[in-house]
């Protein structure tokens, strides 16, 4: 069983990897059979990321977190390069392969055409991710991210045209700089700790010479602004709006999770290398990030009420999820980083669902070619209305109004951190947890030694949060009355059901983590609490034994594996 | 010899991130590329500076870092080659298109 796992470790990076090899070689027609395949894939990987999931919270209440360590190469670990599964990776798999699969779905309807290799890019932008994910070493991580952004550069481009090139050739320009960030600070934390392996790394800063901490934290700054670039905090993030708001729906929805790789990779090695018992650089950079995120959450808001057309509030929606994460982390305790996680999985749901879901409301204010055009009248008057034979595709779903306006309302309800959905849960759990004894290391970083209070920075944090649930709710609001209510001569949008499944199902999923919030609430909290106290990933990480293969019996003497395994493992 | 490679490694750097700066996409692609060179020597620098010193292991040498020089950043720039080598290469194709797509080579599209 062990064994099993520990090799499906790679499996989410390989399948996608064969997958996108195989539709590049099938060429660029036979968009059918890519398709059934990107779907088969990305569900095969969404069942290897569950099953990777249930696995890493197999482990007992008390216990230390299950940890699966691949050694790739069978290179031991501070060498080479290890794949890491614990709750935290296995949790943003399930989501990557989640929201890809969305969006996947949904291209099939019509998006995915408008451009070339659609479905290997997507296999490919999985694999990135995946990757990202799952990596133990700051370099390999650069790797996977580039792989991530490589394939994201083409998706960016799906569809073409002069503006989304536009927006394009910035997203690359500022991706490739922020790729040279990562470099620089990558190779200054091998140059100042000597290691690249992210538990070797966290096990050695606490005894890093002065000279070398300097350098070390200048290092982990550099590479921090990489991973801000990417997760749109305030100063960084004016890439953003207008690429996510050009990007095809689709891969819109698909990059929800994008700027989440930079908040999970703060997320991994914030709280590892420099938490509590890093020593003089216990929370290096934490009034950084918890300035930066409530600036951020403020840009988001003022650009959330400042914008005219729905794409671009959805992209606003993401920059204010990323503020809020960012801010929340830098909390520096595990009951608002459990909030945190929540909020992470609901918002990038939630997000996901409203790109998609503002395709469908536009298409029915921009009356096109491919759109019939049919009254309000003639909707409410038959409700049962007939599959149009015009449309040889799709089939006309009754009241769709009805399905946009509610899907609409949930979104919007989500997004604001409204009750009865998850969006609520999650932000009531970390304002509840900045209120217990022990969630307050917000403020408390300046004042060492003495009992941490509510600092001025967390009771800002605290309005910021509740501040921007406001603005959302009022930015929502305005749009769903202006797109729902305000047309006199509203056509309803040709939806076809292949559209709609992905919606509806993300929308679904946010419904059923609201109705199991209390395991999933244990589930994020266990999650939390392995992110905080890193010990056990770092043990596991540096005491993985090499695997030694079957050495056949020579000269009678039987291969020692046990007594050589010792010599390596540090 | 220090002092040469900061040197150079900073008049790369600097005249990279000076033409990322500037409004037209080719010159935006070679600050970039000018940047890239500066990042990969300053990898390099990171294994610390060494002469007469192989990175691969001889026989008969004792085997540590004060008769080879650290192989791992000569790996990391390696790696940093080829990939900033074809993200050049897809910036190119990108900056053609937008050329194609606008009729001209500023970075948004139109000269203002």
């Amino acid at each position: 069983m062990t064994l099993n796992i520990n090799h499906l470790a790679i499996a989410p990076i390989l399948l996608p990897l064969a997958t996108a090899a195989i539709m590049v070689a099938l060429g660029e027609r036979r968009r059918t059979i890519k398709a059934v395949l990107g779907v088969i894939s990305t569900m095969m990987t969404l069942g290897i990321a569950v099953s990777l999931l249930l696995f890493a919270d197999s482990a007992p209440a008390g216990e230390p977190a299950a940890i699966s360590v691949y050694l790739v190469g069978n290179w031991a670990a501070p060498y080479g390069i290890v794949l890491v599964v614990d709750r935290l990776s296995s949790l943003m798999l399930v989501l990557a392969s989640t929201v890809v699969l969305a969006g996947q779905l949904y291209s099939i309807a019509r998006w995915h055409s408008a451009g070339m290799f659609f479905h290997a890019l997507v296999q490919l932008l999985l694999m990135g991710l995946n990757g990202a994910f799952l990596t133990g070493d700051l370099f390999n991580l650069f790797v996977f991210f580039e792989v991530m952004l490589a394939a994201s550069y083409g998706l960016v481009l799906h569809g073409s045209g002069a503006p989304r090139v536009k927006a394009g050739l910035h997203y690359i320009a500022v991706n490739l700089a922020a790729s040279s960030l990562f470099l620089i600070g990558a190779s200054l934390i091998y140059g100042a700790a000597g290691t690249l392996n992210m538990a070797d790394l966290a096990a050695r800063v606490p005894i890093l010479p002065d000279d070398e901490r300097m350098l070390m934290e200048a290092g982990a700054a550099i590479l921090g602004v990489a991973f801000l670039v990417k997760a749109g905090m305030w100063p960084l993030c004016f890439w953003l709006p207008s690429a996510y708001a050009l990007a095809v729906p689709p891969v819109a929805a698909i990059f929800s999770i994008m700027t989440k790789v930079g908040i999970y990779v703060i997320l991994r090695l914030w709280p590892m290398v420099f938490g509590v018992d890093a020593g003089a650089s216990a929370f290096f950079g934490g009034n950084w990030l918890l300035v930066g995120g409530i600036l951020t959450v403020a840009f988001g808001v003022i650009g959330l009420l400042a914008s005219q057309d729905l794409p671009r509030m959805a992209a606003y929606n993401v920059i204010i999820s990323s503020g809020t994460l960012l801010a929340a982390i830098a909390a520096g305790s595990s009951g608002v980083t459990a909030g945190a996680l929540f909020y992470l999985i609901s918002s990038t749901l939630a997000v996901s669902a409203f790109f998609l879901l503002i395709d469908l409301i536009e298409r029915g204010r921009i009356p096109g070619a491919d759109v019939l055009v049919v009254t309000m009248e003639a909707l409410s008057e038959e409700d049962e209305e007939e599959p149009d034979a015009a449309d040889p595709v799709g089939i006309a779903i009754p009241a769709t109004m009805a399905i946009l306006g509610i899907g609409f309302a949930a979104c919007a309800l989500l997004l604001a951190g409204l009750p009865p959905l998850t969006g609520f849960v999650a932000k009531f759990l970390m304002l509840h947890a900045m209120f217990l004894p022990d969630g307050v290391a917000v403020g408390a970083h300046e004042v060492n030694g003495t009992t941490p209070t509510l600092g001025a920075l967390s009771w800002t944090l605290m309005a910021v949060l509740l501040m921007s649930g406001f603005a959302v709710m009022v930015a929502m609001a305005r749009a769903g009355v202006r797109v729902f209510w305000v047309p006199m001569e509203s056509t309803v949008p040709k939806v076809r059901f292949l559209e709609v499944v992905p919606i509806v199902a993300l929308l679904l999923l946010c419904a059923t983590l609201t109705v199991q919030a209390g395991p999933v609430a244990r589930f994020m909290d266990a999650t939390a609490k392995s992110i905080h106290a890193p010990e056990g990933y770092v043990r596991g990480v540096l005491d993985k034994p090499r695997k030694r293969p079957e050495q056949p019996v020579i000269d009678g003497q039987p291969a020692t594996a046990p007594t050589t395994t010792q010599e390596v493992s540090p | 010899m220090e002092i040469i490679l900061a040197l150079s490694i900073g008049a790369l750097a600097g005249s990279g991130v000076w033409l990322i700066l500037r409004s037209r996409t080719y010159q935006v692609l070679i600050g970039l590329s000018l940047l890239s060179y500066a990042v990969n020597l300053f990898i390099f620098s990171m294994g610390r500076l060494r002469t007469d010193a192989p990175p691969i292991l001889e026989k008969g040498v004792p085997n540590t870092l004060a008769h080879y020089t650290d192989p791992v950043p000569q790996a990391l720039v390696l790696t940093a080659i080829v990939i900033t080598f074809a993200m050049t290469a897809l910036f190119l194709v990108v900056l053609l298109v937008a050329r194609g797509l606008t009729r001209n080579d500023h970075v948004d599209g139109r000269e203002s």
